[in-house]
């Protein structure tokens, strides 16, 4: 089914719901996502962000008890529908985690994976992709000498950066990051808040963060969540300036509950 | 109540004191002119240093709440606010400093007219200070507005003592000097009154979100 769309807007989430098993973790959210933009979406624990992040390209499905209810159109198309490639979706729509997840193999190896997965088999070809993901993902400079030790010998930092290349060899339109700094420090977390802003030229980015600071300083658009609910969606601006919904103040300024 | 509540309040208060302190400023310099009273207008001038160090004090004690608690939403429009004030409240301070110097040199001759206009200014000036003031603590009400209105009256009372003035230089000359101090203090009683607008500005600003500095009535909604 295509719906009429914006085209403007990468997603649109159209009263969409998301059980666990009897449990309602997302509550009819309305939200669009602006293609080339950074959305960011805070919320305290347990709120559905994560939940919300996981479901724009079906990670949610790994999840035995979960289903959902509404529609999440990806470009124009909804994703829930039964014959979608879930492998394809992610592929177009990828994900970056909390924890740096390297495959336990070289940092040749990590970014060259998805690209020999799905049939690219000339060493030139590979070398290139290879070399262009980590040059886009910033790491480039670091580990060019080093393509062949393990990834995981990389500091938290350059972990993180290397999940990225990874991702960016697929080349993805849209990236997804759940908590992509918690686990690093400072200088890390400003390499990747600024490598975000060089990647929004080329994919759409949304970002689930618990570092408001961080939501206020890399994000065009804010959405704040509370049990389920999507409380207030709006310029990053004008959220953290003057928001519009009480709770939404009263979760910035750190006065809730 | 939380630490960064306590330190919002204590913030609050220094504000206010600032603004009591040049309330009084004013006032002073006014009555040192009107009784003729030169000590009086010697310790406005004295005290000066009082309201800078104040000043000073809550201007850092903003950046520090900025620096370590990066406040949000009403908290960061609310320090913003307190920050600008100060500096429009240190501002009226040194007004009032030169209402005082001029007090003391007019204070040496005799009195060209009796003061008519000036008291009026000065009685209008002080109430906006005091209700910018006011409108700063209680937050949203009508106050603001009602400050902002009332610059009117202290420019049209600005250009009535001036045009007094200037008929009694034609007269005569010999007077300008003191004529001239005298519409300067008319000057610095109105330039109070602009600094007690842009606190009502602000106040305005630290509810609404909404900056209306140089934006006429019509336009705003």
């Amino acid at each position: 089914m295509v719906a009429e769309v914006n085209e403007k807007n990468i997603f649109e989430i159209r009263d969409l719901s998301i059980y666990y098993g009897k449990f309602q973790a997302v509550k009819r959210v309305i939200l669009n996502i602006e293609a080339h933009k950074i959305t960011a979406i805070i919320g305290p624990s347990g709120c559905g962000k994560s939940t919300l992040l996981r479901s724009l390209n079906r990670m949610n499905d790994l999840i035995t008890n979960s289903w959902v209810e509404g529609q999440l159109l990806f470009k124009g198309i909804d994703i829930y529908q039964k014959d979608t490639d879930v492998i394809e979706l992610r592929k177009r729509v990828g994900m970056v985690f909390q924890k740096p997840n390297p495959f336990p193999s070289s940092v040749y190896e990590n970014v060259a994976y998805g690209p020999k997965i799905r049939g690219v088999k000339k060493k030139s070809q590979l070398d290139e992709i290879v070399e262009n993901a980590l040059v886009r993902a910033d790491l480039w400079k670091e580990v060019k000498d080093k393509l062949s030790e393990s990834g995981m010998s990389l500091s938290g930092g350059q972990m993180q950066r290397l999940c990225i290349a990874r991702s960016l060899a697929q080349e993805p339109e849209v990236l997804l990051f759940d908590e992509p700094t918690s686990a690093l420090d400072p200088i890390s977390t400003a390499n990747i808040e600024d490598l975000l802003q060089e990647l929004r030229k080329t994919v759409t980015i949304v970002i689930v963060t618990h570092n408001m600071q961080q939501a206020a300083r890399v994000s065009d658009y804010t959405a704040f969540m509370y049990l389920g609910e999507m409380i207030e969606f709006g310029d990053t601006d004008m959220l953290f300036v003057n928001p519009q919904n009480k709770l939404t103040e009263e979760y910035i300024t750190g006065r809730f509950g | 109540m939380a630490v960064f509540d306590v330190e919002l309040s204590a913030l609050k208060e220094r504000v206010l004191k600032l603004g009591s302190m040049v309330e009084t400023a004013v006032r002073d310099s006014v009555k040192s002119l009107v009784e003729k009273d030169s000590d009086l207008a010697r310790k406005v001038i004295e005290r000066d240093h009082l309201i800078n160090a104040h000043e000073v004090k809550i201007d850092e004690e903003c950046i520090r709440l900025i620096a370590l608690r990066q406040p949000m939403a009403k908290d960061l429009r609310f320090i913003t606010t307190a920050m600008k004030i100060t500096t429009d409240l240190e501002r009226m301070g040194d007004l009032a400093v030169n209402i005082a110097e001029r007090a003391i040199e007019l204070n040496e001759e005799p009195l060209l007219k009796p003061f008519v206009n000036i008291p009026k200014m000065a009685e209008i000036t002080q109430e906006m200070v005091r209700d910018a003031l006011e409108a700063f603590v209680r937050g949203c009400t009508k106050l603001p507005y009602k400050v902002i209105k009332r610059d009117d009256e202290v420019d049209d009372l600005t250009v009535k003592n001036f045009n007094e003035l200037l008929t009694l230089m034609i007269q005569n000359p010999r007077i300008i000097s003191l004529a001239v101090k005298r519409t300067y203090i008319a000057k610095y009683l109105e330039r109070i009154a602009d600094h007690a607008t842009n606190i009502a500005e602000m106040v305005i600003y630290m509810c609404k979100g909404k900056i209306i500095r140089h934006i006429s009535p019509s336009e705003e909604t």
